[in-house]
């Protein structure tokens, strides 16, 4: 206990979201076992799970970084259908499924962040809102790229063809018989094998929730942070602009493709505009409605704000009301002082923390 | 100094601030070579030249708008200069970035004040022990043992350093809910960390109350004294100037109309006529 008093405020608070995911983990999975929850229940667990960890990863850009990206669902929607190539293709080299899902998402992961560095280098280098309408931009450039992939895997490995003229089909890949399509142009992956769960998504959760908090309480945080609040007084004692907006980017952008091909693997069939405009606001709205920089806010607001809708499908004439009061108290309850001085009487602070002023 | 600049009644102009007995035979720390920059058609600073000594406090005075906080963008390359040389300990700094000239050895503070004021004061500090106690991502995001050991050295580094003004107690609070004279001290400790060999100090005392300004000029002495280090200082306090300034430089309109001494400023025509304007036949 003395132990747990002198330990920092914000560590606490670190402390407390792990534990809170943790304990989500253990009632869902019991509840799922006895049976309460339904299968339209169950089915929600996943997505909810990717919505989390790409409210944490976008957190890390918008409000740890403090630059406006309007196309997170884009990383998404890369590592979606990196994902789902990477588990279809090794389909029969790596039956068991938990392993071969870890390597979609390390995939999609990859994939995201070299989308990640491909966006950011140009863009992080200058001065100025630009990254806001460039990650607009590459949200609907992405979405059309994989709209004209086609994507089919044989004993000979992968065929994959771009079909810009919307000319070629699914036999222009001239696959071994045997093969099978794996991505449809414009019908998106077909058939893919559904082997998301719900731990991973916890799993991943939580690896999220090492990386971005990790990294937010270490030099190189504080140098993010830096640049989010005074960019040239972090100039003058000697930070790099650049290389550090570029790894908080980056980290994002990879946290998101992880989230995507969690998110493709969940469903037997996913068409890119999925990820559209509308997904990347969505997520935005789950950051800002959570707290900027609040890391617990963001995967609270993702929760409530993505399954309140689909659990209020059933008292469709309140739902529009119901959701709007939620979002009014998901943002006094992340964002009001009070609440947080409640929230700190709750969590004990450190003797003189803030008593001297 | 060009002939073309220089009015009729002015006394002549001596080509280095006054550098201490304790400086001489050592090299200069700081070198402007007729530095200068224009704004369109604005000569902001026009052929300013100082030396600085290794452990000189030297202050840069002169009326509002007279170049003084140029003349520190200038230094930290802010701005690129138009036209001119800087050399900090010899090397020309030319082509240097903001954050070169700050590994190179200048740091600075702001006479509008730029805190990291969303995060505490400790962390405000480790900010600027960002090149001093360095460990990778990597490190950080996995805590490696380097992780633990340099943040350790840094939270210890931190409170010495925060120690200095006496503000270790307020470690935890956050930068922007500080009193407006300790948001001050903060930024000279910022600066500070960063392990200067030059600090610049841009208005250090605006704001404060006479007992804090009489409490800052001892700590820019103690400063001076315990790290060994030149400080340059915009001041329009000018008991704190005149009774702590080894060397003055006086501007006006961008150009240096005297240096020397705190007596041989105050008694120098020139500047009494920049302060005061001239006085009227009438
Ligand atoms: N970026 C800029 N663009 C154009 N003009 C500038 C710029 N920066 C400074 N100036 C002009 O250069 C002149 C000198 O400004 P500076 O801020 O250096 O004055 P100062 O001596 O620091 O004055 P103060 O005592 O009021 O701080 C002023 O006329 C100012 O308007
Ligand atoms: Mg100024």
């Amino acid at each position: 206990m003395n132990k747990l008093n002198n330990m920092k405020k914000s560590t606490k608070v670190d402390f407390a979201t792990y534990l809170g995911v943790i304990i989500a983990f253990i009632v869902i999975t019991v509840l799922m076992n006895n049976g309460t929850l339904g299968r339209k229940q169950v089915g929600l667990l996943v997505p909810a799970c990717c919505y989390v960890v790409m409210a944490v990863s976008l957190n890390l850009t918008v409000g740890i970084l403090g630059e406006l990206s309007l196309g997170h669902a884009g990383f998404m929607s890369v590592g979606a259908f990196s994902g789902v190539i990477a588990a279809m293709s090794l389909a029969e080299a790596i039956p068991f499924e938990p392993l071969r899902l870890a390597i979609a998402m390390v995939a999609g992961a990859v994939c995201a962040g070299i989308a990640g560095v491909i966006v950011g280098v140009p863009v992080l280098r200058l001065r100025g809102d630009y990254l806001a309408i460039v990650t607009l931009a590459f949200g609907e450039i992405i979405k059309d790229l994989i709209n004209c992939l086609i994507v089919g895997h044989d004993s000979e490995g992968l065929h994959i063809i771009f079909n810009f003229k919307g000319l070629k089909t699914v036999d222009d890949l001239g696959l071994l018989p045997g093969g099978n399509v794996i991505i449809k142009g414009a019908q998106g992956a077909t058939g893919t094998d559904t082997i998301a769960s719900f731990t991973a998504g916890v799993v991943l959760i939580l690896i999220t929730l090492f990386v971005v908090l990790n990294l937010i309480h270490s030099r190189t945080g504080r140098a993010v942070m830096a640049i989010r609040d005074n960019r040239i007084a972090a100039e003058s004692v000697g930070i790099n602009i650049t290389k550090y907006k570029l790894i908080a980017f980056v980290t994002s952008a990879t946290l998101a493709g992880a989230a995507g091909a969690l998110y493709g693997l969940n469903y037997s069939s996913l068409q890119a505009t999925k990820f559209n405009f509308n997904t990347s606001i969505l997520v935005l709205v789950f950051v800002v409605l959570g707290g900027l920089g609040n890391i617990w806010g963001s995967i609270v607001a993702a929760i409530v704000l993505y399954v309140l809708p689909e659990a209020l499908r059933s008292v469709a004439d309140l739902r529009m009301l119901v959701y709007a009061i939620v979002l009014i108290l998901v943002m006094l309850a992340t964002n009001s002082p009070k609440m947080k001085a409640v929230l700190s009487r709750v969590i004990p602070r450190k003797k003189g923390d803030e008593v001297n002023e | 100094m060009s002939k073309k600049f220089e009015k009729p009644n002015m006394v002549p102009v001596p080509s280095h601030s006054i550098i201490p007995d304790r400086d001489v035979g050592k090299s200069p720390i700081l070198e402007c070579n007729h530095l200068g920059i224009d704004f369109g058609g604005l000569r902001a600073v026009d052929d300013f030249n100082l030396t600085v000594g290794r452990t000189e406090i030297a202050g840069l005075i002169g009326p509002n708008g007279a170049g003084k906080t140029t003349v520190f963008n200038l230094l930290t390359k802010v701005y690129q200069p138009t036209r001119g040389t800087i050399l900090l300990d010899g090397i020309d700094t030319a082509g240097k970035s903001t954050i070169q000239i700050n590994r190179m050895g200048i740091a600075r503070t702001f006479q509008n004040i730029r805190l990291f004021s969303n995060l505490t004061v400790e962390d405000n500090v480790k900010i600027g022990l960002h090149n001093q106690e360095v460990y990778s991502t990597f490190s950080g995001i996995f805590r490696l043992p380097k992780y633990w050991k340099k943040e350790k050295v840094a939270h210890e580094r931190a409170l010495e350093l925060l120690s200095i003004f006496d503000m270790q107690d307020m470690a935890a609070m956050k930068a922007g809910s500080l009193p407006y004279g300790a948001q001050r001290r903060l930024e000279i400790v910022r600066a500070l960390a960063t392990n200067p060999s030059l600090l610049l100090l841009d208005e250090p005392a605006a704001g404060m109350n006479p007992s804090e300004t009489a409490e800052l000029m001892e700590n820019i002495v103690k400063i001076r004294d315990m790290f060994q280090i030149a400080v340059l200082l915009i001041e329009h306090d000018m008991s704190l100037v005149m009774s702590i300034c080894e060397g003055i430089c006086v501007l006006n309109f961008g150009q240096v109309i005297a240096k020397g001494t705190a007596e041989e400023i105050q008694a120098n025509p020139a500047v009494i006529e920049a302060y005061l304007g001239k006085k009227k036949e009438a």
